[in-house]
């Protein structure tokens, strides 16, 4: 199965590429021009922090062999530091790790512009530790949601999507809204880089959905045969359900206010994306079809409410992320079909009820789980070193406040260099010239 | 010596630079600036959420100019920057006290 290993390299690569640019840039393009670098660097350091915490003891906690508190999670001790742990596994290992990075660094959205670095760097060991890594055991490494439900979550509808858009809900409540929510305007400062960012998230959800192929073949063969025939229904399915909720996004803002737009054609990639996510392997084409049109018309509706509640969730995390992992989760249970990789008919396809309530099962206890933990984890960060910049920093732009830096520099009119230059690294060309 | 200063729609400043080098003038400073008129702004809507944006940008142009020259100039910009609908803009003269060359040191006349 060389071309199985081959691949699952590149897969891992693409979901990286998922992070760092393509969800760095899509959020970025969102906020305002004074914040787009505190947003990015959230991803950035996303990566660095929670795949160093993945190799520590991340990989043993979700798919370590000893599985733990009735198997809510597995050791976190037994493969530490990916002790005894193969090589041959390490690519494993790492297309893992970029899923986890990926989960934590989607929370950012809803806590955009107001949010110190430093808070972040400790929220996030916390955050995959008690809310991802125990959802990835219980969902795909063997634990108490792949024991007692026969609930399908090909890619991570529960252990990435609703996990995430949970958290991000629960965090945007707990640390508050943004200086000046509703009043001030807080419109997207560059689509561009938005939609350049929504299609590298595209791009990269290949390695993502496709990449999360497990093979179960006793033979090379069988594998071999599964391998070549699985990867192509979930490839297709992933298209198509993405386009399906792009355009159905694009209808319902047409019909909601009056036109298409570039930020609704970007926002319902990302929806279609969301809800394939658990389902590539469960449908087939119509499938598809159906739970991206509901996902990008449920999330077209669902970014909205977020001003009836009065929750700043800045960049709708909860809308698009909750909702499209919900409705994919959901939906396995209607549109379901034995003909497809996963083998479980769904209401529609004579299953009866069985595969809907094993579904909305496993949301329900993702929802819950993490709503739990994010909430312990934000309160305790809220009442020891806070989780906000000072008012003014937040007003004045956090890039600036956090990194000492402007994104742009539009007019070149930043005025001389302070710090001394050493003489020797000065050229002066007309004594160069002279000496010539 | 007058000042004249125009605010014209963005996408007219070429023709109207054109008019006035074919006109004569020599120079001016030209400034990206944003306000609003009776043209007022308008509303952007994004994932449903509206904002009204109340400025929009336009260029000013300003040129001190000859008092001789000055009707002239006024003219060139007022055809050549109208599109005929609202915002095309404003053009306005005031009196110039004194001009100074940095490089020369000439004043008045002879510095424009």
């Amino acid at each position: 199965m060389d071309g199985y290993y081959a691949w699952m390299i590149v897969a891992t690569a693409l979901v990286l590429m998922m992070t760092t640019p393509g969800l760095a840039l899509f959020y970025g393009g969102m906020t305002r021009a004074k914040s787009v670098l505190n947003m990015m660097m959230m991803s950035y350091v996303a990566m660095a922090v929670v795949g160093i915490v993945y190799v520590l003891w991340g990989w043993s906690e979700s798919f370590g062999p000893k599985s733990v508190a009735g198997g809510l999670f597995a050791d976190p001790f037994t493969l530490f530091g990916l002790k005894d742990v193969a090589w041959g596994s390490y690519v494993g290992v790492c297309f893992q790790l970029t899923f986890a990075v990926i989960t934590a660094a989607l929370i950012s959205g809803a806590i955009a512009d107001r949010v110190k670095l430093s808070s972040w760097v400790v929220f996030l060991p916390l955050w995959v530790t008690l809310c991802y890594f125990p959802l990835a055991h219980m969902v795909w490494g063997g634990g108490w949601i792949s024991t007692h439900l026969a609930a399908q979550d090909y890619a991570g509808g529960t252990v990435v999507h609703i996990n995430a858009g949970v958290a991000g809900g629960v965090l945007a409540l707990i640390i508050g809204r943004r200086v000046g929510f509703m009043r001030d305007p807080m419109k997207p400062h560059n689509l561009t880089l938005t939609m350049i960012g929504a299609g590298l998230l595209w791009f990269g959800w290949y390695g993502f959905n496709v990449g999360s192929i497990v093979l179960t073949g006793k033979t090379d063969a069988a594998n071999t045969q599964q391998f070549m025939s699985e990867t192509g229904v979930t490839f297709l399915n992933t298209t198509i359900a993405t386009m399906a909720a792009m355009l159905a996004w694009l209808a319902m803002e047409r019909v909601m206010h009056g036109k298409a737009t570039s930020l609704g054609a970007a926002s319902g990639i990302v929806a279609g994306l969301v809800a394939i996510t658990p389902s590539c392997g469960a449908v087939n084409v119509v499938g598809a079809i159906g739970i991206g049109a509901v996902a990008g018309a449920a999330c077209a509706y669902a970014v909205g409410l977020k001003f009836r509640f009065n929750l700043d969730d800045s960049l709708d995390v909860v809308g698009v992320h909750l909702v499209g992992g919900v409705v994919g989760t959901v939906l396995i249970g209607f549109l379901s079909t034995s003909a497809a990789p996963g083998g479980i008919d769904g209401l529609f396809y004579g299953g009866g009820l069985t595969s809907l309530g094993h579904q909305a099962g496993a949301a329900g206890i993702s929802i819950v789980w993490t709503g739990v933990f994010t909430t312990l984890i934000g309160l305790a960060i809220k009442y020891t070193i806070g989780w906000r910049v000072a008012e003014d920093d937040e007003v004045d732009g956090i890039d600036f406040a956090e990194h000492g830096e402007s994104a742009y520099d539009l007019d070149g009119r930043s005025g001389g260099v302070r710090t001394p230059v050493p003489a020797a690294h000065v050229k002066s060309p007309v004594s160069e010239g002279a000496m010539a | 010596m007058k000042l004249v200063t125009a605010v014209i729609k963005p996408h007219k400043w070429e023709e109207v630079r054109e008019a006035l080098e074919t006109f004569g003038v020599t120079g001016m400073t030209v400034s990206e600036v944003s306000g609003y008129g009776r043209q007022k702004g308008h509303t952007e809507v994004y994932r449903g959420a509206e904002y009204d944006i109340a400025l929009v940008p336009k260029i000013r142009i300003e040129i001190v100019a000859d008092d001789g020259d000055t009707d002239d100039i006024v003219g060139i910009i007022q055809k050549t920057a109208q599109t005929g609908r609202i915002g095309d803009g404003k053009v306005w003269v005031m009196p110039v006290e004194t001009v100074v060359r940095v490089r020369t040191g000439d004043r008045d006349t002879a510095a424009l």
